[in-house]
């Protein structure tokens, strides 16, 4: 693979989080609860104390020595500390990581799959009833908010049918006999998030696979291998498909940011001990060290991301490469 | 001479345009529904014989729809109707300006950028894909948290935030415009860079920044309905997606009043759901590549 290629790319991302890494220090220098703010606030204290606060936090030197010290903090891993859980950003963050990969993970893959299957579908059988019925179900789930469609499975399977817990994790104060019982219970709790997030996910991947094989099905080559005698669902398998998955995966990358929107919602909605329902609760108490914490981990999460899809992209298609 | 014999032709567009419009059945479709919903914002407050806004007694929390009060009450005892409309009004202009806004900045660095080129282009373009690749709700509610909550707020937040594709596109546009030969003949003749930009490019990139605005109307009503179920909006003028957050906060789902729960949503997915027939109705007529499929 061209290396100019692969250095290009790295250049860009590398700006790009230098960007973020500008924005963020800007963004919450001018938030209105720095410490300063804080401590300005209380009538009685006195300039010395001001004066001691400011040099604490670096706040009397100049904006770019500060800006340094930033970015050194943030090299040692040091995220701040949350005033809310009176816990370093890092550790906070740290323990709320897995149960968002595993609901964020399941959902994405349920809907890469079923995504990509209906949009085949929808494409081969263009016009059809069948394609009308999965483009109205992309439209409505696209034009749905995710947290009132989460709302309205929860009235439906929790509420009226009673089947799936409402919120958490896992049962509250329930002791399990044994890891089989405790997988279960989670399982359990998992089936509605998952759903919703899935749901959200299927109608655009169905409709980025649909719109790119139709794309492909035009293409001199289709129409060769059909004149050539090829049964169309043979064309369709071996010669359209394959290409046709090509722009799936910038989708999937560039998406992330969507997915991490997607799981902000969802976790709210059913108190999901994860990254999103920590945003959340950092929001509503203006806890603005967590917040900021949070906005970098899923800004650089999405910067790999799409690093990573232009490597593959130009590893897969030959063409953007040069 | 040129520049009326070119507006001559983008008249005869526009009619084209619309008569296609009127043949296309999900761009009628969409019209007729943003119609109804502009009509409830302007003469709703009107047709309502009481006020939304005053508060119930104990009995009136969560009553359930009656005849005076089709849509019941919500958990303050108030009309979820008249809410409902007082609502519409919030959600559409939030929508609209945001959109407006996210137009202009888009628009502008787009043809900037592709005007000038180089160097001013390559700082821009880099500008515009820190925000195409930001997560998009993340960013909104960290701005959202730290301006504060009111409209003028989360029109400014949603509008600087959305910009980014649109300018990738008009970029785009103002890169093969600026080849024309007619932007030539108005350089040779001594036109100045903002005259080109104004009066040539503009008028030739709006198809295409016009059928952008629409796809940004809808992303940005979703987002003011999303920033304010998350607690991000202006508690003085409760949109939909703050009657969707007080009505989740009080658990009108466990007590299963869906009065309240439903008919903001829904108002929110027709509007949504208007606005991206529409977009699918101009990207048929203005994309004649799509005809062939």
């Amino acid at each position: 693979m061209n290396k100019a290629y692969v250095i290009k790319k790295l250049f860009q991302a590398l700006v790009t989080v230098f960007l973020v890494l500008v924005l963020n220090y800007i963004l919450f220098r001018v938030m209105p609860g720095d410490p300063l703010a804080m401590l300005m606030r209380n009538p009685k204290a006195s300039p010395e104390a001001v004066a001691k606060t400011r040099a604490l936090f670096g706040l009397d030197k100049p904006w770019y020595v500060q800006f340094g010290l930033y970015i050194k903090q943030l090299f040692r891993g040091d995220l701040g500390f949350s005033f809310l859980h009176r816990k370093p950003v890092s550790e906070v963050i740290a323990s709320r990581l897995l149960p968002t990969i595993l609901l964020a993970g399941l959902a994405e893959i349920i809907a890469i799959t079923v995504g990509t299957l209906i949009g085949i579908v929808s494409a081969w059988k263009r016009g059809k009833k069948i394609d009308t019925i999965s483009l109205s179900f992309s439209l409505i789930t696209y034009s749905m908010p995710t947290f009132w469609l989460g709302i309205l499975l929860v009235s439906f399977f929790s509420v009226s049918l009673r089947i799936f817990p409402t919120t958490g994790m896992m049962t509250p104060g329930a002791a399990f006999r044994d890891l089989f019982a405790l997988v279960a219970d989670v399982g359990m709790h998992l089936v509605l998030p998952v759903l919703t997030l899935a749901l959200v996910l299927i109608g655009e991947y169905a409709l980025v696979m649909r719109n790119s094989l139709l794309d492909v099905l035009t293409e001199d080559y289709v129409t060769t291998a059909k004149a050539k005698g090829f049964t169309e669902k043979y064309v369709i398998r071996k010669h359209a498909v394959p290409n046709a998955l090509l722009p799936m995966v910038t989708i999937i990358a560039i998406n992330l940011g969507l997915v991490i929107g997607g799981t902000i919602q969802v976790e709210t909605i059913f108190s999901w001990p994860g990254l999103g329902r920590l945003m959340y609760d950092a929001l509503i108490n203006r806890d603005y060290p967590l917040l900021q914490g949070i906005f970098l981990l899923v800004s650089l999460a999405v910067i790999g991301a799409n690093f990573c899809a232009d490597i593959l992209y130009g590893y897969l298609d030959p063409r953007v490469r040069g | 001479m040129d520049r009326k014999a070119s507006a001559k032709v983008r008249r005869k567009k526009t009619r084209d345009f619309f008569t296609s419009l009127r043949k296309n059945k999900m761009g009628m479709a969409g019209c007729v529904m943003l119609a109804l919903f502009v009509f409830m914002a302007f003469f709703g407050p009107l047709l309502l014989p009481y006020n939304p806004m005053v508060f119930g007694n104990a009995e009136d929390v969560f009553a359930p729809p009656s005849p005076g009060h089709p849509l019941g009450k919500d958990d303050m005892g108030r009309d979820v109707l008249g809410a409902l409309i007082a609502g519409s009004r919030i959600s559409l202009a939030v929508g609209i300006l945001a959109t407006l806004l996210s137009m202009v900045v888009g628009t502008c660095i787009g043809i900037v950028a592709g005007y000038y080129g180089g160097r001013v282009d390559m700082l821009l373009m880099r500008f515009t894909d820190v925000f195409l690749v930001l997560p998009w709700l993340p960013l909104m509610l960290v701005l959202a948290a730290i301006l504060g909550s009111s409209v003028w707020n989360i029109i400014m937040v949603i509008g600087l935030t959305s910009w980014a594709g649109t300018a990738r596109v008009v970029r785009a546009q103002t890169l093969s415009i600026k080849e024309k030969q007619f932007v030539e003949r108005a350089r040779a003749i001594g036109a100045g860079s903002v005259h080109i930009m104004i009066r040539h490019i503009l008028p030739n990139a709006f198809p295409l920044v016009f059928a952008n605005t629409i796809l940004v109307s809808a992303v940005a009503i979703l987002s003011e309905t999303t920033l304010s179920f998350l607690g991000m909006g202006d508690p003085l003028h409760p949109s939909w997606g703050m009657m969707l957050h007080f009505a989740f906060e009080s658990g009108a789902a466990s007590i299963g009043a869906f009065w309240f729960l439903f008919p903001p949503g829904l108002c929110v997915v027709a509007v949504v759901l208007a606005f991206t027939f529409l977009g699918y109705a101009f990207d048929e007529i203005l994309n004649p590549k799509l005809k062939r499929r």
